[in-house]
């Protein structure tokens, strides 16, 4: 299932919507990445709402992508880890070090849009 | 009382690893379980799934509910025939990985479940059976 991204100004929204298998998690990087280059895009939200499960693999592929963004000069900032995903993400021993996180869509563009005005 | 049908799932890729993880939370929350238990338990099968289709390409993931005399819970076993795992000590170690990925994956499994038993032998496969009770 793909993710549909949104292009908002300067920034970009992906939301899943459904449970994502590795190779829709692979294609989510190859269009996120695609995209930021493609419009310029300095930051991009990522909304995991829909997600039922954040494993290992899940973790690693969005910390690829804010890698990869980070180094265009972009930020990424994973929005929506629901309470239950959280939970098992630490159980597992999964961390998010040095990914942007925020509670849900509203506060991550508040925090892109910050980002941007310290910026100009 | 609730009796539950075994669901066996077949894994041969990663749309398997989804279907698997999205029956066990179907089961775990038909058994009782609270939410994020259920969570728990499908981050478990996830990462039980993805190593058959990482190391073996195939195998499958069987659940069952089991009851006993004060509790009742969920028992999930993932079996290959692949190469089996040469040192059952490592792979239990934190941060140990042979596939590049983060290492996490057993030992992470056994944390989040009750009960956690790996059986391997080299060239003939290896079966992990995980528990998790209601408390």
């Amino acid at each position: 299932m793909e993710v549909p991204i949104l292009k908002q100004g300067r920034f970009l929204i992906a939301t899943i919507q459904a449970a994502l298998s590795d190779a829709d998690l692979l294609q989510l990087r190859r269009a996120l990445i695609d995209k930021v280059v493609h419009f310029r895009s300095n930051g991009v939200i990522v909304d995991v709402t829909a997600l039922d499960v954040m494993d290992s693999f899940a973790t690693r592929t969005l910390r690829d992508i804010t890698n990869v963004i980070r180094l265009r000069g972009a930020e990424t900032v994973i929005v929506g880890i629901q309470p239950e995903v959280a939970f098992a993400m630490v159980q597992l021993g999964l961390t998010m070090e040095g990914v942007a996180t925020a509670l849900d869509l509203e506060e991550g563009l508040a925090h892109l849009q910050q980002r941007a005005a310290r910026s100009t | 009382m609730l009796v539950l049908q075994d669901i066996l799932v077949g894994i041969r890729s990663d749309v398997d690893i989804v279907l698997a993880r999205q029956q066990g939370r179907a089961m775990a929350a038909n058994i009782g379980f609270s939410a994020t238990d259920a969570t728990l338990i499908a981050t478990a099968i996830s990462e039980l799934a993805r190593n058959i289709v990482t190391y073996a390409q195939h195998g499958e993931v069987m659940m069952r509910s089991e009851e006993t005399t004060h509790t009742k819970g969920i028992v999930i076993i993932a079996r290959d025939s692949g190469p089996g795992i040469r040192s059952i000590h490592d792979v239990l170690r934190d941060g140990y990985s042979t596939s590049g990925g983060l290492g996490l994956g057993l030992p992470g499994v056994r944390r989040l479940m009750d009960e956690f038993v790996i059986e391997s032998e080299l060239r003939r496969g290896t079966t992990v059976t995980v528990k998790k009770w209601l408390k």
